[in-house]
């Protein structure tokens, strides 16, 4: 079974963000990348359905060069090559995204039974790609899958909905997207990082066009300094909070 | 006019519907809405201003449809040319636009808290709202989700006459289908729509006996943290964050929890927030209404015993 998966790095987010000096983004200068988590758990299902079915496993990103650092640390767990459609780093809005990989994709030799996306990134969070490209492919998307199995050519794809869980069939070849959860993904053993470095990479550059959806400037949200109400850690917060919870409306 | 795609399940529609269409109110006086399958749901629907409802029919609609939901929400729109589609910020609501503006080669702007259709300017979040994008949307049609719980859903009596249609299908439409639901049965309370919620981090442990009590005596839910669910202690489904369940509930308990980006994302909109930490000066603790500073594991049985007293 061939798998693409489509991977975006991402500013490893603490518990806050500092702009630069015109807004235009996030000051970077202390921050490290990473994958969005939803990504991470994309790669981890691919792996398992390669140790399943055989085949292998291709990384597709379009970002900065440097972005090779988070690929090889995912490479460490399976992956065998990987495909970056390099741009200088700056943003690009999610049709021009889907269209670079569209042309990707159609450029391939390999035919693809699976291509995943995480259901949206934890920056941009656009939620589209994975759809823009199954429709120019004309593939079958189901998106937002936590729970995978495939028998005969079909996926089984479980998504959450409230407490339940939906199942969707679809035949292969065709689009998911995937959320956190749908598979832990693994440590990588040394070994694993080791042949990770030699693993095959392609680096295509890539023309950015005009964005449709054109960032103009950032803004960090208000945060309510609620200045909470500081309560004791005994019998005594433990009464007061019950009066709390009635005032609110919560216990009768 | 506005065309809001109403998201519903089942014919019951999620309070970030009404959002959508409160949203919409803003930006026109005159609102229609686009329910496919189920229930038109006009009398719901005209309570929160909605003039026209364009309720789609067909044999293959039986139950949620995404890409043939897609489909039909582009027939409205090539139909009553409407000068912006908008869509409470729901799973299936993004993912219908997604397909609307696949079908129709146009942006679409997700997370939207803000739109100004004459400078067809956006505000929109990232990062799961820890962060605002400013943004010029270049097209001939804004296409926008509202991001949830940005405003209340708020009533305006109107009168909501139903246009049935049938929509033209593909086949690949209606390919992608659900098949069968499973998991638990009713009664169960869901964490989207609980109205009190005690959540647990890392420093609960293994063992969420705690929080199930008091979620059960407050006849709320339970939830958890990213390292929660990554460390396999509880389902992926409790996960409140960014990457689980976004939530807005009366009242959230974080027990244990120390407030990273990915977690505030998914819980900044409760009315009221009590943390219990041992640091006092973790990040949830500026989210927090009120904050107890000490162990859980003793602080949880005094809250438990309290609560139980007060019952009676």
């Amino acid at each position: 079974m061939e798998v693409l998966v489509c991977i975006k790095r991402v500013i490893l987010a603490g518990n806050t963000f500092a702009l630069n000096d015109d807004h235009t983004d996030i000051d970077t200068r202390h921050l490290g990348y990473t994958l969005s988590p939803h990504e991470e758990s994309a790669v981890e299902a691919a792996v398992r359905l390669n140790e399943e079915f055989g085949g292998t496993t291709t990384l597709l990103t379009l970002g900065h060069v440097d972005s090779e650092e988070q690929i090889r640390s995912q490479m460490a767990i399976g992956p065998d090559r990987a495909i970056v459609l390099e741009t200088d780093g700056s943003e690009w809005d999610p049709q021009a995204t889907a269209n670079a990989i569209i042309e990707a994709i159609k450029k391939e030799e390999t035919k693809f039974d699976v291509i995943i996306f995480g259901s949206e990134s934890a920056d941009t969070a656009g939620y589209q790609t994975g759809i823009r490209v199954a429709h120019a492919l004309a593939l079958p998307i189901v998106t937002n899958v936590k729970g995978l199995k495939v028998e005969n050519g079909v996926a089984r794809c479980e998504r959450a909905v409230g407490t339940m869980r939906e199942i969707y069939e679809v035949p292969l070849p065709a689009v998911l997207t995937v959320r956190d959860g749908i598979a832990i993904p693994r440590y990588p053993s040394v070994p694993g990082r080791i042949k990770a470095r030699k693993k095959p990479m392609d680096v295509f550059p890539v023309e950015k066009p005009a964005a449709k959806i054109e960032k103009v400037k950032l803004e960090l949200p208000p945060v309510k300094a609620k200045g909470a109400t500081m309560l004791s850690a005994d019998a005594d917060g433990a009464q007061k909070l019950v009066e709390i919870f009635r005032e609110i409306g919560v216990l009768s | 006019m506005i065309l809001v795609f109403v998201d519903h399940d089942r014919g019951v529609i999620e309070d970030i519907s009404l959002q959508g269409i409160t949203f919409a109110r803003s930006l026109d006086a005159t609102v229609e809405a686009v329910v496919v399958g189920g229930e038109a749901n006009a009398t719901l629907l005209g309570e929160y201003g909605v003039t026209k409802v364009h309720h789609a029919t067909h044999a293959a609609l039986m139950d949620y449809t995404p890409q043939a939901a897609g489909r039909a929400l582009a027939e409205v729109v090539k139909r009553t040319s409407p000068s912006a589609v908008i869509s409470g910020g729901t799973p299936r609501g993004n993912e219908v636009l997604a397909h609307v503006g696949a079908m129709l080669d146009l942006p679409v702007v997700a997370d939207c808290s803000e739109i100004d259709l004459g400078a067809s300017t956006v505000k929109r979040m990232r990062w799961g709202g820890n962060l605002i994008e400013h943004a010029k949307v270049h097209t001939s049609m804004m296409i926008a989700s509202i991001f949830p719980h940005q405003i209340a859903a708020m009533p305006a009596p109107a009168s909501a006459e139903v246009v049935l249609f049938e929509p033209e299908l593909t086949a690949q439409d209606t390919l992608v289908k659900i098949i069968d639901r499973v998991g638990e049965a009713a009664g169960g309370v869901t964490l989207a729509e609980a109205k009190v919620i005690v959540s647990g981090g890392r420093g609960v442990g293994e063992d969420f006996t705690l929080i199930e009590s008091l979620a059960g005596l407050l006849g709320g839910a339970v939830g958890c943290s990213r390292v929660v669910t990554a460390a396999g202690w509880r389902p992926h489904a409790e996960q409140v964050g960014q990457t689980g369940t976004k939530v807005a509930p009366d009242l959230y308990i974080a027990c244990g929890i120390s407030g990273a980006t990915q977690h505030i994302a998914g819980c900044k909109n409760s009315k009221t927030l009590i943390a219990i930490n041992t640091d006092g000066d973790a990040p949830i603790m500026s989210y927090a209404d009120y904050a107890i500073v000490g162990d859980l594991h003793q602080i949880l049985p005094a809250i438990i015993a309290a609560t139980q007293a007060a019952k009676g």
